[in-house]
């Protein structure tokens, strides 16, 4: 007899990034799908950038958390399409990124037809230091590290941090 | 008590003891793999090896920059760039192995193909120079694939399509890089100039290459999987044209160089530099085949 001590999608909504371990993967945006057929459950993910090093942590995680839970079959799917947006970032995660000091991702660029329009001037865009506040603040490199995030610094408080870049 | 004392730590499913868990054979794993109708598995697994070796090689390189670059902004930017390459090879090798019905897998097709079965462009595999090389080989790489990933996220294989359109968002952000890089160097000094021109110079060789359509992109262009190379000439040059106008620099008069008969990187034809590189990254795998990693 299976003994299910909490609800699968409750069990699978806690488990956490492990490269941002301050947000869940409902947080982030990656858990996609969580399904249940008695004692087995099939949870969707998908990946941030294809490269990512930690989805095959997530997937390890969530078959523990819902192997603990009580479930006795667990499948981790890997959904590519549509692909992954900063967009999903819930607004308990912005929140939670700004708490730990890494300022949340504004809008993600939206896609408009034809060829991508190409970048050669700095990125003009208020990112608010999580630090003081400070809408001065200026980026310093695209890349920081973890594939999801660049280097910016503070003009006010002189201080370093990172910011989720919008994709 | 075990009478092997490695067993302890080749138990299987014990994942918990790696950083990053163990049984990375399948990056696809519940992704559908079915083939689309009246799309041949040999044809678009032969396109599949052709994209992912260019990502792999092209990553290979990037990465033997790692700890040579010049400020500690370029190493991360460098890593990550080749950090995202090597995942889209990840994904499309796996879906090369699953198309042809030969179940290879990622490692199976990275570690034991020969030079002669590796598909990717010659630009890629070339033996790196200075920074400013590294620039230029990066803005031409990456002006070529977004183009062409970008065309290919309306491929008629869910797998491309998908793997093609999550890989627009990252060579946006390469290609934004080694553009301004490009501007940088370019309208820098006289120096800087001359440095970055003269990287310009060592891969413009290779650069009609990228748009010489093969015979498979050509039947898979046919049946909506692919697009024609030669197709992306014209956004590639406007571009182009663009950086190297904000960069004060000229294009290239440097000729082609031509392949043997007629055939080059996408028939398995390298340069000397490939069979170096080849023993390089599969020396490990090759070391211990049996390995589980």
């Amino acid at each position: 007899m299976v003994t299910l001590t909490r609800d699968a999608r409750t069990v699978a909504e806690t488990v956490t990034d492990p490269e941002l371990p301050m947000l869940t993967l409902a947080d982030l945006g990656v858990l996609r799908d969580v399904e249940v057929d008695g004692g087995r459950v099939t949870v969707s993910i998908t990946p941030t950038y294809t490269g990512c090093p930690a989805m095959d942590t997530m997937r390890d995680d969530l078959v523990h958390a819902l192997m603990d839970a009580g479930y006795d079959a667990v499948e981790v799917r890997v959904v590519l399409a549509p692909p992954w947006s900063t967009d999903w970032i819930s607004d308990d995660g912005r929140r939670k990124l700004a708490e730990h000091g890494i300022a949340p991702p504004g809008p993600a660029p939206s896609a408009a037809p034809g060829p991508i329009p190409l970048s050669l001037g700095p990125t003009v865009r208020v990112v608010h230091c999580p630090h003081c506040g400070s809408a001065k603040t200026d980026e310093v490199s695209r890349f920081s590290a973890t594939a999801c995030k660049a280097l910016r610094r503070c003009r006010a408080c002189a201080e370093p941090f990172e910011h989720v870049k919008e994709i | 008590m075990s009478d092997n004392a490695y067993e302890a730590i080749t138990e299987a499913h014990d994942d918990a003891r790696w950083a990053f868990g163990t049984g990375f054979e399948d990056p696809l794993a519940g992704v559908d793999t079915s083939l689309p109708d009246s799309v041949d598995g040999d044809d678009l697994a032969a396109y599949c090896l052709m994209l992912g070796d260019d990502a792999l090689v092209m990553s290979h390189r990037l990465q033997q920059w790692c700890t040579s670059l010049p400020e500690l902004e370029e190493e991360v930017a460098v890593a990550n760039i080749a950090l995202d390459l090597l995942g889209q090879a990840r994904l499309l090798l796996t879906r090369g192995g699953t198309a042809d019905g030969s179940g290879r897998g990622e490692d199976r097709l990275a570690f034991f193909r020969e030079e002669h079965e590796y598909r990717n462009v010659r630009l890629a595999e070339l033996v790196n120079g200075d920074f400013a090389e590294l620039v230029a080989r990066l803005v031409v790489f990456s002006t070529w694939r977004l183009a062409l990933l970008s065309r290919l996220s309306e491929s008629r294989d869910p797998v491309l399509s998908a793997v093609a359109a999550k890989g627009v968002k990252e060579v946006t952000y390469h290609r934004d890089y080694a553009a301004r890089w490009t501007v940088r160097l370019g309208d820098g000094t006289d120096h800087s100039r001359g440095r970055m021109q003269a990287g310009l110079a060592v891969v413009w060789p290779y650069v009609d290459e990228l748009f010489a359509a093969h015979e498979v992109e050509l039947r898979l262009s046919a049946a909506g999987v692919a697009p024609d190379p030669s197709a992306l000439r014209d956004e590639f040059d406007n571009v182009l044209a663009q950086v190297l106008s904000a960069a004060t620099l000229s294009k290239p008069e440097a000729g082609q160089l031509p392949g043997v008969g007629g055939r080059a990187g996408r028939d398995g034809v390298h340069t000397e530099a490939m069979g170096y590189l080849l023993a390089e990254m599969q020396s490990v795998a090759r070391a211990h085949p049996e390995a589980t990693w």
